[in-house]
């Protein structure tokens, strides 16, 4: 196996024992992305020179024993993650020049490790989107089949690690941004619990919602990865102080006895057969290592959407009203007068799905609307949460699909926003809840997309979703599978 | 839910957002379609639910407040699309 298709376990590995160097595996890496680049395009800067002298930098540590588990791993980020004196875009125009001062606390760990990064990848414009089709520098394709979009927001993220184009990556998720594009894409997506991982850096979208999360290529990778961020930081006030296990040493591979609930709701009649099938047949799987199955219900499922839909916009209108042509990002120079200026440069800065939902946001939030919108959409948040409080009285974790169909061609629901709205059923309930959630590669379509299997769980069970996830892993043996991108 | 182009305008304008009147008439559509989507929550009797507005029951965040070093001016500075020596730029307020 190419040493740019490894895992960061097999690879920790050969940098500890001096067998490859961090330079040869960076430098492996960046071949790989000059080569596939063109027909993936996940990448909107690309760092080359940094992370060769970050490669550099890692190999003088690993010669001395130093460095974190993480150490001489080349990474590809988000770029909603602040990286500083690193352009960040957000896969907007508006922030199309700017150059963080400073690094999010997830980067300033990575790097305390001593990680390589290869560079900053696309994604739906300030996370708004299920397609990356919405990124303001290119659109990201599906490593599996370039013709089919490859799921976002973290696009970029799910694109590059299934292409070989970096060992994995970081993205965010808001309402699926992780899970649906690794579900796309044949990688494991980590959404960590709400407060799990620090947001300080992250680039706002919805505050109550986001989250930090990792795309992988199996699921040992997932929880070396999630350990390497985790952990309370004084600088996210919403950030846990809850202690972090080590996850990699809790996959213990064996789920006998563990109660797996399979939520009705998560199977209906706008499900794909296919994708019914493949994780039906995963369900099985499970029942054969040993976890019991219970049916569940979670009857508010079908207003997650309609109350996301408001949530997220409502907080987004707030959040985006930083980006004002004053600080920093684009600005309209020509403008005479202060609001037209804010106005000019908003207009010029955003893309379309950025202003509708600003549009609806603000809306939602607007006096006389209050009540029957945010109000309302905040009381059936309540009831989702409960939902699943009910749920986990009687099951360990929930199984169900990340996705109703799996990906479909580019273009195919750019120009119905709604339509692309309703894909997100099976993944925005998790994040009103501030759930864990994991999207594991569980099969395939005849036409050869992937096709995932998500896990939900109670508030920081992730090292039982990782758990039951190994174990299933290690079962459909699925994990070796990488695209056969003809060159 | 119908909502109509001056609706549209008005919180175009809270927004700050100047929108072209192609973008308010699609924008009109779009969000009409999405609001009436969203209006499906009505079916739901939600009286006497308590909000949720944060998933998690962390309440307060305390730290001791102690002086650590903030960003220095250059560099809060380096990112404005218009500047002079210590200050951000921007048009005239006041007449």
């Amino acid at each position: 196996m190419e040493l740019y298709d490894q895992t960061i376990h097999q690879l920790q590995d050969l940098l500890r024992a001096r067998r490859v160097s961090a330079m040869e595996l960076t430098e492996a890496v960046l071949t790989r992305i000059e080569r596939v680049e063109p027909r993936i395009n996940a990448f909107i800067t690309q760092c080359r020179d940094l992370a060769l002298g970050q490669a550099e930098a890692a190999d003088r540590q690993l010669a001395k024993g130093e460095g974190g588990p993480l150490c001489g791993i080349p990474l590809a980020i988000k770029d909603v993650l602040c990286t500083q004196g690193v352009r960040t875009t957000c896969g907007s125009r508006i922030l199309e020049s700017f150059i963080p001062p400073y690094d999010a606390t997830v980067i300033s760990r990575l790097k305390g490790q001593g990680v390589v990064m290869v560079g900053k990848v696309g994604m739906d414009e300030f996370a708004m989107g299920s397609t990356t089709e919405t990124c303001a520098f290119g659109v990201p394709k599906n490593p599996w089949n370039p013709d089919y979009i490859c799921g976002g927001s973290s696009g970029g993220s799910a694109a590059s690690v299934a292409a070989g184009e970096c060992i994995a990556s970081l993205g965010s998720d808001t309402g699926g941004s992780v899970r649906q594009p690794a579900s796309h894409c044949g990688v494991v997506g980590l959404k960590p619990t709400y407060g799990r991982v620090s947001r300080f850096g992250l680039l706002a979208f919805a505050s109550s919602l986001d989250q930090v999360g990792t795309l992988t290529k199996d699921v040992r990778d997932a929880a070396l990865l999630l350990g390497s961020i985790a952990g309370h930081d004084p600088r996210d006030s919403t950030s846990a102080k809850e202690s972090v296990p080590e996850f990699g040493a809790l996959l213990a591979g064996n789920i006998k006895g563990l109660r797996l609930g399979i939520p009705k709701e998560y199977f209906g009649d706008g499900l794909d057969p296919e994708v019914r099938r493949a994780v039906e047949e995963a369900i099985d799987r499970l029942r054969k290592l040993g976890a019991e199955t219970v049916a569940v219900s979670l009857p508010h499922t079908k207003y997650g959407i309609a109350a996301y839909y408001i949530i997220a916009p409502a907080e987004a209108s707030s959040n985006l009203a930083r980006y004002d042509g004053v600080r920093y990002g684009f600005r309209d120079l020509e403008a005479g007068s202060l609001v037209e200026m804010y106005k000019r440069s908003r207009a010029q800065g955003f893309g379309p799905e950025v202003k509708r939902r600003i549009i609806i946001g603000t809306y939602a939030l607007s006096s006389g609307y209050y009540d029957a919108y945010y109000k309302k959409a905040s009381q059936v948040r309540t009831l989702i949460a409960r939902d699943y409080q009910e749920a986990f009285a009687c099951c360990d974790a929930l199984v169900s699909p990340v996705t109703p169909t799996p990906a479909w061609p580019l273009g195919a629901k750019s120009d119905d926003p709604l339509a692309l709205y309703l894909s997100d059923v099976l993944t925005v309930c998790t994040n009103l809840a501030g759930l864990p959630a994991l999207s594991l590669p569980c099969g395939f379509s005849a036409t050869g997309l992937p096709i995932g299997l998500q896990l939900q769980g109670p508030h920081f069970s992730e090292a039982s979703l990782l758990n039951i996830a190994y174990t299933l892993e290690q079962d459909l043996g699925l994990c070796q599978q990488r695209p056969g991108l003809s060159l | 839910m119908n909502i109509s182009s001056e609706d549209i305008t008005r919180v175009a304008h809270l927004a700050r957002l100047a929108l072209r009147p192609d973008e308010i008439e699609t924008m009109t559509h779009e969000v009409g379609r999405i609001l009436t989507y969203i209006d499906t929550l009505n079916e739901l009797n939600t009286e006497g639910v308590i909000p949720t507005s944060h998933a998690l029951a962390i309440t307060n965040a305390f730290r001791e407040d102690a002086v650590v070093p903030s960003l220095a001016r250059e560099e809060a500075l380096k990112n404005a699309p218009c500047r002079n020596e210590e200050a951000f730029v921007v048009p005239k307020i006041i007449g």
